[in-house]
């Protein structure tokens, strides 16, 4: 039953433009900035290959690059959840899942997963770039691997926040801006991280980047994972129990 | 449980915050039965009818879908129901046949059978040939017909159907009648209307709503009795005396409503046999004859005129 709310919300993704234009946009911009990466490691690589234990591909090519999607993925995922429950309850369609047999939770799921759906289709559209580079080079899948595990996680936190903001709106354009603010806080955190009232560092601990980073250098740390599947969770509870107050309040 | 009834709703409230827009609204509803809601605008009609399709909470009270509690068990309970809201719960971006499809996967309908169930639920709400046409691009009617294969395409037990005739022209209002009377015989429906006249074509009961409580509830055919004709119209081109008319047979009084028109209440016998008679043999030269029936519409107007007042509007919240 999940499973088929989920493939009706990616088919309905897929069939407004909207999403295409994204997955190319981001293709394009992405590209650009790996090129550009290239560019720079050819620049070093003399240096480098005196060097002894130097930086690799992985860490100046594939590691910028993920550092790069995250900062995009903020920019795009508003723009795909914002119309995932808002969009239903303006038009008057979430009746259908209501009077269904179906619960709130595989209804949130549901949607959940369809908009994970896209972003998977986005990130194996970004792994190709650096998978491009196993016709010349050598690489570290190891590392590859993190990074593509890394941004997956941020994806499943950035959705979970961005379904349960659709949730409470029947405006997708508020939807999107309160994402908007919500997860670009989660990445300025850092910024507060030891200022005076802040000795703990929790600002720090918060922030979306902290966790990201060591994953980007290749270290998955179960801490990390927990992080940002925590922030799903939290988010998809939250949209569940907005759907149930949505039932009694109407 | 051949005696289950197929919704039992027991001491029904729904409050929104301060305003109480259904209040102590209890029924059943039997096998066959095509039971008609009726009611002013913000009578409680939609807020009843979406409590029963579990999509609105009430404040106090218990509905049971073929004896299973709504509240305790939804998911086994929503099985029996379907449901059209006003707005015919569509999704523009997607075929009919793509749409019926996702219907039939969510109602948990096997596999197997999906296939049939989607041509069956075309078929009886005439959709035959826009299976593979957007319903964002369908005129209103068809989308409404869309929304009414939605909720029979799991042949639940219990269909309910808010105002499925608004917005339809008067054909397609006669064929979703139609198909309203044919569900009627296998399944226990539901609908709600301001149209009287509906009531009385598709409905064998009906029950008035009003500002919460349900203020009449009873067969149609029962309705035929209580509504039995009481007084006679009639037209004269030689309007003779009230005197004489009095004296026709179980006329119990006479009003002269112009030169040529006459009003005449009666109790018991009919007199219109006698009047014709008489017409003839003192050369009244009739014209026009016609018996008044307190309609459903007149039952209507009283239960719910008589005690509005400003305030009422609140429960439409």
């Amino acid at each position: 039953m999940i499973f088929t709310i989920a493939a009706r919300e990616l088919r309905s993704l897929f069939l407004s433009p909207l999403a295409w234009a994204i997955l190319a946009v981001t293709q394009c911009i992405l590209a650009f900035q790996f090129l550009s990466h290239i560019e720079y490691f050819m620049e070093l690589q003399p240096q480098l290959a005196a060097l002894e234990g130097a930086p690799g591909i992985a860490d100046l090519i594939i590691a910028p690059l993920f550092a790069d999607a995250a900062t995009v993925l903020l920019l795009i995922t508003p723009l795909i959840t914002m119309r995932v429950l808002s969009e239903e309850r303006r038009s008057r369609t979430l009746s259908l899942l209501f009077s269904a047999p179906v619960s709130m939770t595989e209804i949130v799921i549901g949607k959940y997963l369809g908009v994970l759906g896209f972003f998977v289709v986005l990130l194996a559209m970004l792994a190709l770039m650096p998978l491009s580079l196993l016709a010349g080079s050598t690489l570290d899948l190891g590392k590859l691997a993190a990074c593509m595990l890394g941004l997956l996680l941020i994806m499943t936190a950035f959705s979970a926040m961005g379904v349960y903001l659709s949730s409470l709106t029947q405006q997708p354009t508020v939807a999107a801006v309160t994402t908007y603010g919500l997860v670009l806080m989660l990445l300025i955190l850092r910024r507060g991280s030891g200022l005076s009232g802040d000795e703990s560092g929790v600002l720090g601990y918060l922030s979306i980047i902290e966790h990201y980073e060591p994953l980007l250098k290749g270290l998955v740390n179960s801490t990390d994972i927990a992080y940002y599947l925590l922030i799903a969770v939290l988010f998809l509870v939250f949209t569940v129990r907005q759907l149930d107050r949505m039932r009694l309040q109407n | 449980m051949p005696n289950t009834p197929l919704v039992q709703v027991t001491n029904l409230y729904r409050y929104y915050s301060q305003a109480c827009a259904v209040r102590d609204v209890s029924f059943e509803l039997a096998r066959g039965d095509v039971l008609g809601f009726l009611g002013p605008n913000g009578a409680g009609k939609t807020s009843t009818m979406q409590m029963i399709t579990g999509n609105l909470a009430p404040s106090a009270g218990a509905i049971r879908i073929l004896g299973v509690d709504l509240l305790d068990e939804p998911r086994r309970a929503k099985l029996d129901i379907g449901y059209l809201p006003e707005q015919p719960p569509v999704y523009r971006e997607l075929t009919v046949d793509e749409y019926l499809a996702y219907c039939a996967r969510l109602n948990r309908i096997e596999r197997r059978l999906q296939p049939a169930a989607i041509a069956t639920a075309k078929e009886r709400c005439g959709l035959g040939d826009v299976g593979r046409r957007l319903i964002g691009n369908l005129s209103k009617g068809y989308q409404q017909r869309v929304g009414i294969a939605q909720a029979i395409i799991h042949t639940p037990a219990v269909v309910i159907l808010d105002e499925p005739t608004v917005g339809l022209d008067p054909l397609q209002i006669r064929e979703i009648r139609n198909l309203i009377c044919e569900l009627g015989r296998d399944h226990g429906i539901i609908l709600s209307t301001h149209i009287l006249p509906e009531v009385q074509a598709t409905c064998n009961r009906v029950q008035i709503i009003h500002r919460g409580r349900l203020v009449f509830s009873d067969h149609t055919a029962d309705l035929e009795q209580r509504t039995r004709a009481h007084a006679l119209l009639a037209r004269f081109l030689a309007t003779p005396d009230a005197s004489a008319l009095q004296q026709l047979p179980g006329v119990q009084r006479v009003d002269m409503l112009d030169d040529q028109r006459v009003r005449l209440f009666f109790a018991g016998q009919d007199p219109s046999e006698a009047l014709i008679e008489r017409s003839v043999s003192a050369g009244w030269r009739l014209v026009e004859l016609g018996s008044e029936r307190s309609t459903l519409e007149q039952i209507f107007i009283d239960l719910t005129t008589g005690d509005a007042t400003p305030h009422d509007t609140e429960a439409a919240a």
